[in-house]
C-alpha cells in the first residue's frame, strides 16, 4: 500500500477565493492511502517546497499529489523537490484545481466539491504510478537554420560564433531575404544594404556556416538533438564552385523577359541571372522557365561565353541528407495579395503600388536607379497618397485581422524620404491609427508630421479611381468630419504582411503548430517566445508574428542562445513516458505504426517459447523510446490492448475515470 | 415555371414601370411571377433597428408564405430586397430575433429562414440564364449603358451575397446579354444620397451629378438601376446629364415586349 501525501495550494487568492482549501484537505485526509494532507498559501514558494520535502521525509511518502495550477506550470518544480528527497519524480501527480476549477467557476460550494473530486482522481492515478527513469540520447552538435533572411543570418552568425556548425537552407538563389530589398531602415534611416551585406559576407566567410541556397527542406525525421533532414538542392544549372560572378552570361543571354522578382516584378532580367549585385553566393542561376536552351534545346550562348565552364544544362535536383541537434525556423513573410481590394484599383492602375514596390523605386539599385518615377509614364509624381492598413486589421474576407506592425513606421519613413529628396512633392497619408511604440519611433513619426510637413489624414479610403490621368483618392477625414478626394499621381498601399506560405509545409514536417493566420506558435506567449512547442525547434522573425528588423534580430539572437544551450550538452534526458508493447499480446498487425506521427514504431521477428521445447517466431511491435513522444495514439489504436503508455497506462486512466464517476 | 413574387408598395405607386416591364419580360422568358397573397409593406428601413421586432413581422409573413409555395421569394425593388433578405438572415442566424418574431406570429411551424430570397437580376442570371436571354432578344440594344447598382443590392456583402461590392459585374453581364455595351465607371456602386434628399437636397444633388457625369464621361448613353429611390434621386435631384431607366424596361425593349 502506498503512503500518499496531499498538498493543496491556495495560489494566494487564485484558488482559495473560490475553493475552500481547508475543506479540501480535510476531506482528503480520510481517503485510503493518504497519510498526510495539508494546505499552503504558495506551494511553489521555497517554503511550500520545503513543506513537501519535510513531509516526504517524516511520513516516508511513496507518492505525492499537489492540488495546484496546471502541470504545465509547476509539475517540474514539484518533481524536482520530490527527487531531492529521494522520491522518484514520476511518483508526483498534479491535480489542476486552478485552470480547471477555481478560475472557471463562481460558486464556491460547487468549486470546492469539484476540487475534492479532482484531487481524489489524482490520488487514484498515483496509486498505480511506478517509478520511471529517464534515458539519455546524444546530441548532434550542428544546427539547421531554415531561411536566409536577416533572422536566419543573425541566428547562424551567433551560433557559429559559439563554435558550432550551422547550415542555412534558403529557397532563393541568394541569402538576404526581404531586408535586402529595402532602401532605408527606420528609425535611423541608414541604408538597409549597408548594414545587411556585411553580415551576409560574414556568413559566407565563416568556416562554421554552410550556406545552401536554392535549396528546400524536403523531409525531417528524428527529435531534439537528433534530427535527420533531407534537403533538396534545386538544379541551378551553374556550378557554384566554378562560377566567379563575372556576369558575362547575363550580358549575353538573349532571353530577357523574366520578371525580376528582386525588384518586385517592376522590370525584367535575363534567364541566367544573379539576383542583385551583393548576392551571396555571387553565383548565377538559370531560370528554367525562361532559358531557351532548356526549353527548346537551341541557344547555349552562356555556356559558350562562360570563361570557367560553369554552365551545366544537364544538372538535376539533388537530395542531400544531414543530421542536426537543433532547428531554427526563420522563413519570413511576403506582402499579401491585394487583388481582392478592388476599391484601391491596384490591378487596373499601374500607378497604384505597394510599399515594397516603392522601396525598389526608391532604391539606387532598383529599376529606376533610385529616381522616383511613377510606373505608368516614368514621370516624377507631384502628389503622392499613402493608404495605411491595406489588408491589416481587416475583418472582411479580403485581409488579415491582425496589425502588421511595421506599416506605420515604414510609411512615415517613405513619406519623410520623399519630402526630403523631392521637396516639391505633396504627401498625404490616410490612417486608422498611427501605432509607433518603440525606442525613438514616435519621435520619428512626429518628425514626419512636424518637420517634413507630411499631411496625415485620419480616415479610411473608400475608392481610388482614374479620372483624366489622375488617381482620385476618395476618403473620409474624420477629424474635419468631411469627405475628401485627393487627385494624386501615385498611390502607395501599405500592404499587410503574411507568413511566407512555404511555412505550412515546414510546420508539418517539424510537427510545429501553426495558428489560423499561418504564424508559427510559440511554446508560451510570454515565457517561451522563441521556442516552438516541439522540442529542439526555435522560431525567429516574422514566421512567428509580425515584427520589424530590431525585434527580428533580437529574437534570432535569443534563438541562437537557446540552440547553443542545447548543443553544448553531450546528451539529453529523454521523456520516460513512452509507449511500450506487451509482446505476449501483440499480433503484429501494424495499426500502431500507421498512426504513429513520429515513426517511432518498427517490427521485429521474435522467437517465443511455447513450452515443451517448442518455439514460434512472431512479428511484434517495437517502440524506439528515443523517438516516441508519448502522444498515446498507438495505445488507443491497438486492437489487442498490447500497447500501453508508461506513466499514462490504460488502467491508470480508467481508475481516474472511475474515481470521477464515484458517488 | 412559377415563382412567388413580392412587389412592395413603391412598385404599385411611383415605380409601376419597374413592375410592369418585369412581368412582361418574365412572361416572355417563361417565368410566371405569382404575386403573393395579402402582402404587406416590407417594413422599409425600420426592421434594421436591431431591437425592434414588430416591424420585421410583415417581411417574415411574406417569407413564410413563400416557404410553403415553392421555397423561393422573388423581389424587384432594391430596398425591399435588402430588407427581406436581411430579415431572412436574422431569422436563420439570430436565435433571439427568431424566437421573438415566432412568439408574435404563432405560425403552425416556426419560421427560421428556410426561404431563399431571389432578386430579379439573380433570377435572370441563375434560373433563366443570361445565355438563354440572349437567345430570346429580338431587338438588341446596340447602345452604351452604365449599370448603377447603388448600395442596397450589394451591402452588407456577407448577407446580400449578390456580387463583389467593390467591383460588381452582374448588371454589366445583363446589359451584354440584351445586346448593349456595358460601361464601367467608378461611381456605379456609390450611394445616391438616398433619404438624405429629404434633409439635404444639395448633398444628394452633388452625389447624383457626380455619378451621372462620371458615367457620361466614360461614354454611357443611359443609366439603368433596380432601385426606385435611386431612380428618383438621379432624375429629380440632378442636372440630368443622362437618362435613367429601370433595368426591366431595357429587358422588355430587347425582348420586344415593351408595349405589351
Amino acid at each position: 500500500m502506498q503512503r500518499i501525501g496531499v498538498f493543496i495550494c491556495w495560489c494566494g487568492s487564485n484558488i482559495a477565493a473560490t475553493v475552500d482549501v481547508e475543506r479540501v484537505s480535510e476531506a482528503i485526509k480520510s481517503e485510503p492511502g493518504v497519510v498526510f494532507s495539508a494546505n499552503y498559501q504558495y506551494m511553489c514558494s521555497e517554503n511550500g517546497q520545503q513543506l513537501l520535502r519535510n513531509a516526504i521525509k517524516e511520513y516516508h511518502l511513496t507518492g505525492v499529489v499537489v492540488g495546484s495550477c496546471s502541470p504545465r506550470m509547476h509539475e517540474a518544480t514539484f518533481r524536482k523537490a520530490a527527487e531531492a528527497e529521494g522520491l522518484n519524480p514520476y511518483m508526483v501527480e498534479i491535480a489542476n484545481i486552478r485552470e480547471h476549477c477555481s478560475w472557471i467557476h463562481k460558486d464556491r460550494e460547487e468549486a470546492t466539491e469539484k476540487a475534492i473530486i479532482l484531487v481524489r482522481t489524482a490520488i487514484a492515478k498515483v496509486k498505480l504510478n511506478a517509478p520511471l527513469t529517464a534515458g539519455e540520447s546524444p546530441v548532434t552538435k550542428r544546427a539547421l537554420v531554415i531561411g536566409g533572411g536577416i533572422a536566419g543570418i543573425q541566428a547562424a552568425l551567433d551560433i557559429a560564433e559559439a563554435g558550432f556548425e550551422v547550415d542555412i537552407v534558403e529557397k532563393n538563389p541568394t541569402i538576404g531575404g526581404r531586408m535586402a530589398q529595402l532602401d532605408k531602415t527606420f528609425p535611423t534611416l541608414d541604408c538597409a544594404a549597408c548594414i545587411l551585406t556585411p553580415k551576409m559576407v560574414d556568413c559566407a566567410q565563416s568556416d562554421k556556416i554552410d550556406i545552401l541556397t536554392y535549396s528546400e527542406v524536403e523531409d525531417v525525421k528524428g527529435f531534439v538533438g537528433n534530427f535527420k533532414v533531407k534537403i533538396r538542392r534545386k538544379a541551378r544549372f551553374v556550378d557554384e564552385t566554378k562560377c566567379t560572378g563575372c556576369k558575362i552570361c547575363m550580358d549575353n543571354c538573349p532571353s530577357k523577359k523574366g520578371l525580376n522578382e528582386f525588384n518586385m516584378n517592376l522590370n525584367n532580367r535575363p534567364a541566367i541571372y544573379i539576383p542583385f549585385a551583393q548576392a551571396i553566393p555571387n553565383v548565377a542561376v538559370i531560370d528554367p522557365e525562361q532559358c531557351l536552351k532548356l526549353k527548346s534545346g537551341k541557344c547555349g550562348l552562356c555556356q559558350k561565353k562562360c570563361g570557367v565552364g560553369a554552365i551545366d544544362y544537364t544538372m538535376t535536383d539533388k537530395i542531400i541528407e544531414r543530421e542536426y541537434g537543433a532547428i531554427v525556423v526563420a522563413t519570413g513573410f511576403r506582402p499579401i495579395n491585394i487583388d481582392k481590394f478592388n476599391e484601391y484599383g491596384y490591378s487596373e492602375n499601374k500607378d497604384v503600388i505597394t510599399s515594397l514596390e516603392l522601396e525598389r523605386l526608391m532604391n539606387a539599385a532598383g529599376p529606376t536607379n533610385g529616381v522616383l518615377l511613377r510606373p505608368s509614364d516614368n514621370t516624377h509624381p507631384k502628389v503622392i497618397t499613402f493608404i495605411q492598413c491595406v489588408g491589416s486589421r481587416d475583418l472582411t474576407d479580403c485581409g488579415k485581422p491582425y496589425c502588421s506592425k511595421i506599416c506605420c513606421m515604414y510609411t512615415a519613413k517613405h513619406a519623410m524620404l520623399i519630402r526630403e529628396k523631392y521637396p516639391d512633392t505633396e504627401v498625404h497619408v490616410f490612417y486608422i491609427d498611427v501605432r509607433c511604440p518603440g525606442k525613438n519611433y514616435d519621435e520619428f513619426y512626429r518628425r514626419a508630421c512636424e518637420q517634413y510637413g507630411v499631411d496625415y489624414i485620419k480616415g479610411m479610403v473608400g475608392k481610388v479611381y482614374n479620372q483624366n490621368g489622375k488617381l482620385m483618392v476618395q476618403g473620409s477625414n474624420l477629424i474635419e468630419n468631411e469627405q475628401v478626394t485627393i487627385p494624386s499621381d501615385l498611390v502607395v498601399l501599405a500592404t499587410a504582411i503574411e507568413p511566407e506560405p512555404s511555412v505550412r509545409k515546414i510546420a508539418t514536417l517539424l510537427t510545429a503548430s501553426i495558428d489560423t493566420n499561418n504564424f508559427l506558435t510559440e511554446a508560451h506567449p510570454k515565457l517561451k517566445p522563441v521556442e516552438s512547442p516541439t522540442a529542439g525547434v526555435y522560431l525567429a522573425g516574422v514566421c512567428q508574428g509580425p515584427k520589424d528588423i530590431p525585434e527580428t534580430v533580437s529574437q534570432a539572437s535569443a534563438c541562437a542562445a537557446k540552440v547553443i544551450g542545447l548543443l553544448v550538452k553531450d546528451s539529453l534526458k529523454t521523456n520516460p513516458c513512452v509507449a511500450q508493447s506487451d509482446e505476449s499480446m501483440c499480433n503484429g498487425c501494424s495499426q500502431c505504426a500507421n498512426v504513429c506521427a513520429y515513426g517511432a514504431i518498427t517490427y521485429i521477428d521474435k522467437e517465443f517459447r511455447l513450452g515443451g521445447g517448442k518455439t514460434e517466431t512472431r512479428r511484434v511491435a517495437y517502440v524506439n523510446p528515443a523517438v516516441c513522444q508519448g502522444c498515446g495514439a498507438c495505445t488507443v489504436t491497438c486492437p489487442s490492448g498490447a500497447m500501453d503508455l508508461k506513466g499514462f497506462a490504460s488502467k491508470q486512466i480508467m481508475s481516474e475515470v472511475e474515481e470521477i464517476c464515484r458517488k | 415555371m412559377k415563382i412567388c413574387y413580392y412587389p412592395g408598395c413603391t412598385l404599385k405607386t411611383k415605380a409601376k414601370e419597374l413592375d410592369r416591364y418585369a412581368r412582361a419580360s418574365a412572361a416572355a422568358l417563361g417565368v410566371e411571377m405569382e404575386e403573393i397573397e395579402n402582402w404587406q409593406c416590407c417594413g422599409a428601413v425600420y426592421p434594421m433597428a436591431r431591437d425592434e421586432i414588430a416591424t420585421k413581422l410583415s417581411a417574415v409573413r411574406a417569407l413564410d408564405y413563400a416557404k410553403a409555395h415553392g421555397g423561393k421569394l422573388l423581389t424587384l425593388c432594391s430596398a425591399c430586397h435588402n430588407v427581406i433578405k436581411r430579415t431572412n438572415d436574422d431569422m436563420a442566424n439570430d436565435a433571439d430575433i427568431r424566437a421573438r418574431a415566432n412568439n408574435y406570429l404563432k405560425l403552425e411551424t416556426p419560421y427560421s429562414g428556410e426561404t431563399k430570397v431571389v432578386h430579379y437580376i439573380e433570377m435572370l442570371k441563375n434560373i433563366v440564364g443570361f445565355d438563354n436571354i440572349a437567345k430570346k432578344v429580338v431587338k438588341p440594344l446596340n447602345r452604351k449603358v452604365g449599370a448603377y447598382y447603388g448600395c442596397l443590392l450589394l451591402r452588407p456583402n456577407k448577407v446580400m451575397a449578390f456580387d463583389n461590392p467593390e467591383n460588381p459585374t452582374v448588371i454589366e453581364e445583363f446589359i451584354r446579354a440584351i445586346g448593349g455595351t456595358p460601361v464601367a465607371y467608378p461611381f456605379r456602386n456609390e450611394c445616391c444620397g438616398a433619404y438624405v434628399s429629404l434633409k439635404n437636397k444639395d448633398l444628394t444633388k452633388r452625389r447624383c451629378n457626380m455619378i451621372l457625369e462620371s458615367a457620361k464621361e466614360k461614354g454611357a448613353e443611359e443609366i439603368v438601376t433596380a432601385c426606385p429611390l435611386c431612380l428618383y434621386n438621379l432624375q429629380k435631384n440632378s442636372d440630368n446629364a443622362l437618362p435613367v431607366v429601370y433595368f426591366t424596361e431595357l429587358l422588355a425593349e430587347a425582348l420586344g415586349v415593351k408595349n405589351d
